[in-house]
């Protein structure tokens, strides 16, 4: 299977007064196209700070990230961002949503940044939230909707362009259990229909859910599983 | 990942379209009241743009319309520097009557000479006598009156007719009546009104005529002595029917220039001094008018100023508490200029709402209620002048701030650290 995310000795640390805390300590990762990995591992681990890297939200100190062939280091800001907008989608821990737009236009956002005109990307942004079992709750502004329907917005908002890979950061951190699964369940259905996923969650249950465990200790990684007994 | 020209240009108008989209949804989902309070600072600023200028300017603009309709008219003939009077003042008059474009006129003779009222009571001869210097202006009172209707000037008695031959008319400001000042070297008249009898002196010749009317117009004739120009030529040996001053009236949609350049061709500019009324102004009016511009102006600026740093502080709140979802529009892939342009937006309908109210309120109420009820300064009844090309520069101006106002704190927002912003760090 080709490589879609291939990282070499990725360094990143912080500057905190005289000190330097080096959060990222040379790591070295590939990562197939389709995959569903999981990132595991402490507080204070690094694995929120990996998936920033990977996602391209913030810039390492030194080492290589390629992703579907480029080189991430030679992209400058403008390009990185066109990148975010054409490659890569996202979802975070605390939905991340635009208050002030309906679910269907939060979802529309990042269509209408690729130049889709306003009724293709509407068609894409409805698809999107109907696949992802929000085609009743379109119209609905963030605040009327449950935390694990705003969670489901945001997946529909990764997915809507067709993204190669999917970044979440702990999506069920602020979840109930049942909300929680119904977020994985969105999850392995797309993953099934082979979208790359990598997922930052610190609840094994749903790390057993994925192809591939990656357990950050430290700033390093100290496991690398592929998860045969996959749930 | 480098991108042709024609691309960033398609680029650049999908971001201004989302900038579009993001404004709107975000206006619609702003608080109304918020909303409201932005607008009504931006109405009160664009008044204030343009109302101070306005009323400053207008002040000296009706000075300058008195002068013209009730004194100098739109050509003003007037004796050259160092001369008496118009010379060949007959063969100039009938030029000015025979030229097509004259609509009215009116030939006055100017001699200066003083007024000396109470005189028959005066006991006391150690004390100073009851005078007043004044320009005595010799008229032709169905001419004048057609020219600058002097009889809707006279507030006390009535106009002079041709018949008038013992009679005078005062302006209000020799009179200490109408003028209770007291100035070193300013001789003003005491007790004398309507139906008194005066002794006048012009150039040395005494007449005792009776003041038939009192003259205050806010213009030149209230420092006036009027009296018939068939009573002031023998005074003044002005047998010659030479002239001092002829103010022309002319026709509806004429250039006054044209008319002016008509008569400097027709050899009048070499007895006279020809003048349009912007060029006629007294000195001082036009320094004032210049101040007053100048004052209108910076008062404007500082009102500009203002408009800018309200814009400026309203925006960076706006964006500043909305930094986080400005983080994770960059996060998602939405590029600057959409998110700025949103920002700018929002300046514009703030501006172009402010502007809209004010344009209401200042064509619709304040012109129309200043026009019907000058405001009354002593030296003038002052308007409001609000041209409609200056009016529009100034909303233009106002429009500008605030793009600038708007713009500059979105970018300083858009700017930061997108993980930062997302994290709230």
């Amino acid at each position: 299977m080709q490589t879609i995310i291939e990282v070499k000795n990725l360094v990143k640390s912080f500057k905190s007064g005289d000190s330097e805390l080096v959060v990222l300590k040379g790591l070295d990762l590939s990562v197939p196209e389709g995959q569903f990995l999981s990132i595991t591992g402490r507080s204070g681990s690094g694995k929120s700070t990996l998936l920033y890297q990977l996602g391209l939200l913030d810039n390492p100190n030194s080492g290589d990230i390629k992703i579907d062939d480029i080189d991430i280091s030679k992209l400058d800001s403008d390009a990185k961002t066109r990148f975010r907008l054409n490659k890569l989608g996202y979802v975070f821990q605390d939905y991340a949503l635009i208050p002030e737009l309906t679910a269907l236009e939060n979802v529309l956002l990042p269509l209408l940044m690729q130049g889709e005109s306003m009724s293709e990307a509407e068609r894409k942004a409805k698809d999107s939230l109907i696949r992802i079992g929000l085609g009743d709750r379109m119209d609905n502004i963030p605040s009327k909707l449950s935390g694990g329907q705003q969670q489901r917005v945001s997946i529909a908002r990764a997915i809507a362009h067709n993204p190669k890979i999917i970044f979440a950061d702990e999506p069920t951190a602020n979840l109930d259990t049942e909300t929680s699964d119904q977020v994985l369940d969105a999850f392995i259905e797309l993953h099934k229909q082979g979208q790359t996923i990598i997922m930052v969650t610190h609840e094994k249950e749903y790390s057993e859910l994925t192809d591939r465990v990656v357990q950050l200790s430290d700033g390093k990684i100290i496991s690398d599983i592929m998860n045969n007994r996959k749930k | 990942m480098q991108i042709s020209t024609t691309q960033k240009f398609k680029n650049f108008l999908t971001s201004i379209k989302l900038g579009f989209f993001l404004a709107y949804r975000q206006v619609r989902g702003s608080s109304i009241g918020t909303t409201a309070l932005i607008v009504f600072i931006m109405t009160l600023t664009f008044l204030n743009l343009v109302v101070v200028r306005g009323v400053l300017v207008g002040l000296i603009q009706s000075s300058t319309d008195l002068f013209r309709e009730k004194y100098a008219g739109d050509i003003f003939i007037s004796t050259l520097p160092k001369k008496t009077y118009i010379e060949n003042s007959p063969s100039i008059v009938e030029i000015v009557k025979n030229m097509p474009w004259t609509d009215v006129y009116s030939v006055r003779y100017v001699e200066s000479g003083t007024v000396e009222g109470t005189y028959k009571e005066r006991i006391d001869f150690t004390e100073d006598a009851n005078i007043a210097n004044g320009v005595f202006t010799g008229i032709d009172p169905i001419k004048e009156q057609e020219t600058t209707d002097i009889a809707s000037m006279i507030i006390a008695g009535s106009m002079l007719t041709p018949e008038d031959t013992d009679s005078i008319l005062l302006g209000a400001n020799t009179l200490k009546k109408y003028l209770p000042i007291e100035a070193p070297g300013l001789l003003l008249l005491e007790n004398v009104d309507v139906g008194s009898t005066v002794r006048i002196k012009v150039n040395g010749n005494l007449k005792e005529v009776t003041v038939k009317g009192i003259i205050k117009g806010k213009g030149a004739f209230d420092d006036r002595v009027v009296i018939l120009d068939s009573v002031l030529r023998p005074l003044i040996a002005r047998n010659d029917y030479n002239v001092d001053e002829i103010a022309i009236k002319i026709k509806d949609g004429v250039d006054p220039l044209v008319v002016k350049q008509a008569l400097i061709t027709s050899g009048v500019g070499e007895n006279a001094r020809v003048q349009t009324i912007e060029e006629a102004l007294p000195k001082f009016l036009k320094d004032i008018q210049a101040t007053f511009n100048l004052l209108g102006n910076a008062i404007g600026s500082i009102g500009l100023v203002v408009a800018s740093i309200t814009i400026f502080i309203v925006i960076y709140i706006n964006a500043i508490t909305r930094r986080k979802f400005i983080g994770i529009l960059k996060g998602i892939g939405i590029n600057s200029t959409a998110i700025e342009f949103s920002y700018i937006l929002q300046s514009i309908l703030y501006a172009t709402m402010g502007v809209m109210f004010g344009l209401a309120i200042l064509y619709g109420l304040l012109v129309p209620y200043i026009d019907a009820n000058p405001i009354n300064f002593p030296f003038s009844d002052g308007i409001l002048v609000a041209e409609y090309s200056n009016t529009l520069m100034r909303a233009g101006l106002l429009l500008l701030a605030t793009i600038f106002a708007g713009y500059i704190p979105a970018r300083i927002v858009v700017k930061q650290n997108t993980l930062d912003a997302i994290l709230g760090r």
